[in-house]
């Protein structure tokens, strides 16, 4: 088995808010990236997935807290060590991140190599201008972007340039990890294209060893990810290989969701789509039981009050009181899940 | 509504920006007749234009030259009645919809405005029966929504007030642009059916503006793919995206992630 890089387990953040309410984003949350892996994680806008990269790389700003559970990032166990251990050893060096929307947050006043400079100077002291301009000038020429953008302002740069760029600047380090947070979701297809090119080039040329991927693009993820992540109202309900889970989904709002899939592709138009009707539950209640089980048609009255668990089965795991077999046969019956 | 007539059509209509340093073809002489009951996508990469367009449609813009035409007259929205008429009848759906809502106005109430605007006098509990309608109509139920404001509510949920919003209006044009990218597959599966739910039950023309082919390939009855402010190809969905003519649009086609097969990468 390849190496595991990251481990985290049965981690728990929560915000908290001037109401005094407590929004756990991110509940009970296990599971490793190994060596050489993307990993996709998917799920619909407010489950949880930005708080659990920002979790992952340590970043507890108030109103977000770290609740319980272990990230193991080179052995190390980040959540229990101070934040300028972590700052100057691991962030950067072994893991990096892209924030969703990194690029329109990009200082406008600074050149782009000013952007580098000021990452390199603080974790390589001493390292002198002329150096850190040498580095920045190959690793941009390595990945094919002009290398003139070092000088240009981040407002001269399109869209697509500008991530490819922040892209760039998050991984100068060599990090292991790379946790990329929707990198694509505000390009035009095209850009899209040539920044994921770029991420798996720097798999490719070991720059990174290993990346977790955060989109709600389904075809965009298969088309990267060796591994998805599915995840509802702050829990993880299935995860196994890209393939497996995008065409023989088990759990009954991931099937929703692969189900609502649209490719330019014969055979989609006039495919009536899966709609799941309501919204996920307000984060800020103590939930119990299944929380997808308002929008289930499957739901009985046992999902309600017991607790579920991660069943695992091969190298799979889904949350659901349904056996694999039960929701298979409900799933060939045509019975999908609350179909319009 | 009336179906396949001719509602709305433009003539070299042309955008032109210009400052002191750069002049930008936005948009470059670009003719188009839309129908009635027709859901319309214009695709293409960004900066091509697709914006500049909608926003002249909406009369939100003034074209550098040339001409729109809505139900056989040249737009023309001088005087505030001339705007009120002209915008009963043509509504957007933007891609931000926080920024389209008032945030200090409960959203029933935006859509309590909105029957207003239809000058016709209901009772209280008929009124509430027609907002219960449209949201119903797109999916959303009326607890979700009853006396919250915009920021109580979720991305998806705000834009698929926005359509309900546009239902109680029922104008003959909507110019949606980019109403799906802030939101995830399945929010998404809800909106293109209220659209389509527009189109084939009150007889409303979408205009339907995307970077997303696939999207556009689903929904519509037409496809326009533009590239630097012109319509390089347009047609029926089964020519255009099965069987492109124009390199661009292949190029834009191969770039979409499939789920057939996989990008060698
Ligand atoms: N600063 C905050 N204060 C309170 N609650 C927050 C805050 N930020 C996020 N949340 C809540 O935490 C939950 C998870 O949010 P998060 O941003 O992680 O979701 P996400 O899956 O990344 O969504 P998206 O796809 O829209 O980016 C949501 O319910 C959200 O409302
Ligand atoms: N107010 C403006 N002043 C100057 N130039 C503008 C203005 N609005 C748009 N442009 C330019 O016009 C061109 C077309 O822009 P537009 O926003 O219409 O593109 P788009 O197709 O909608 O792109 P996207 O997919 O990114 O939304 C671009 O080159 C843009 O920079
Ligand atoms: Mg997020
Ligand atoms: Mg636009």
């Amino acid at each position: 088995m390849a190496e595991k890089l990251l481990e985290v387990k049965n981690l728990k953040s929560v915000y908290k808010t001037r109401f005094n309410e407590k929004i756990t984003a991110v509940d009970d949350v296990s599971f490793d990236l190994e060596d050489g892996k993307c990993l996709g994680i998917a799920g619909e806008s407010g489950c949880g997935k930005s708080t659990l990269a920002m979790s992952v790389m340590g970043y507890y700003y108030p109103p977000l807290f770290y609740e319980s559970g272990i990230v193991n990032i080179s052995g190390i166990d980040i959540t229990k060590i101070p934040y300028n251990q972590l700052r100057k050893e691991i962030l950067g060096k072994e893991i990096a991140y892209i924030p969703q929307a990194a690029m329109n947050a990009l200082n406008p006043t600074q050149r782009i190599i000013n952007l580098i400079e000021d990452v390199m100077e603080e974790h390589i002291s001493g390292i002198t201008k002329k150096e850190i301009r040498k580095i920045a000038e190959d690793r941009f020429e390595t990945l094919n972007l002009p290398k003139d953008v070092l000088q240009r302002y981040p407002i001269e740069l399109s869209g697509g340039m500008k991530q490819r760029t922040v892209i760039a600047i998050s991984t100068i380090l060599n990090p292991k990890i790379l946790i990329a947070d929707e990198p694509t979701s505000a390009l035009d297809v095209t850009s899209q294209k040539i920044v994921i090119k770029l991420l798996k080039d720097l798999i490719k040329r070991g720059f990174i060893k290993a990346m977790v991927f955060i989109t709600h693009e389904l075809p965009l993820l298969y088309n990267i990810a060796d591994d998805i992540m599915v995840m509802y109202a702050g829990e993880i309900v299935e995860s196994g290989e890209a393939e497996e889970v995008i065409f023989d989904p088990i759990h009954p709002y991931s099937n929703g969701l692969m189900n609502s899939i649209i490719v330019p592709e014969k055979g989609i138009k006039g495919k009536k789509l899966t709609v799941i009707p309501g919204a996920p539950p307000n984060l800020k209640y103590k939930l119990e039981g299944c929380r997808f089980f308002d929008r289930c048609l499957f739901a009985k009255d046992e999902c309600k009050i017991s607790e579920i668990n991660m069943k695992y089965v091969n190298n799979r795991s889904y949350r659901c009181v349904l056996q694999v077999d039960e929701l298979k046969e409900m799933y060939e019956d045509g019975k999908k899940p609350a179909t319009t | 509504m009336a179906r396949n007539q001719l509602l709305l059509s433009g003539k070299d209509v042309t955008k032109i920006f210009s400052n002191k340093k750069k002049k930008t073809i936005a948009v470059d002489h670009v003719n188009f007749e839309f129908e009635s009951g027709e859901i319309i996508s214009i695709v293409g990469e960004s900066g091509s234009g697709k914006t500049t367009l909608a926003k002249m449609i909406l009369g939100l813009l003034n074209p550098s030259s040339g001409e729109i035409i809505f139900r056989g007259r040249p737009i023309e929205l001088k005087t505030r009645e001339k705007r009120i008429e002209y915008w009963r009848n043509v509504q957007p759906i933007f891609q931000d919809p926080f920024s389209s809502f008032n945030i200090f106005k409960k959203v029933d109430n935006v859509l309590l405005d909105c029957i207003k605007l239809l000058n016709i006098t209901l009772k209280k509990d008929e009124k509430y029966k027609k907002i219960e309608e449209a949201c119903n109509f797109v999916n959303l139920r009326f607890g979700e929504i009853y006396n919250k404001y915009p920021f109580e509510l979720s991305g998806g949920q705000m834009q698929r007030l926005m359509i309900a919003r546009v239902l109680l209006i029922r104008p003959r044009l909507v110019i949606a642009d980019e109403p799906t990218s802030m939101i995830d597959a399945c929010s998404r599966a809800s909106i293109l059916d209220a659209l389509m739910k527009l189109r084939d039950e009150i007889g409303t023309t979408v205009v339907f503006i995307t970077h997303d082919i696939g999207l556009a390939y689903y929904v519509s009855d037409k496809i326009f793919v533009m590239k630097e402010g012109r319509f390089v190809e347009e047609g029926f969905p089964d020519d255009v995206i099965l069987n492109p003519t124009e390199e661009y649009t292949k190029h834009l086609i191969s770039d979409v992630p499939k789920i057939e097969s996989r990008w060698a990468l």
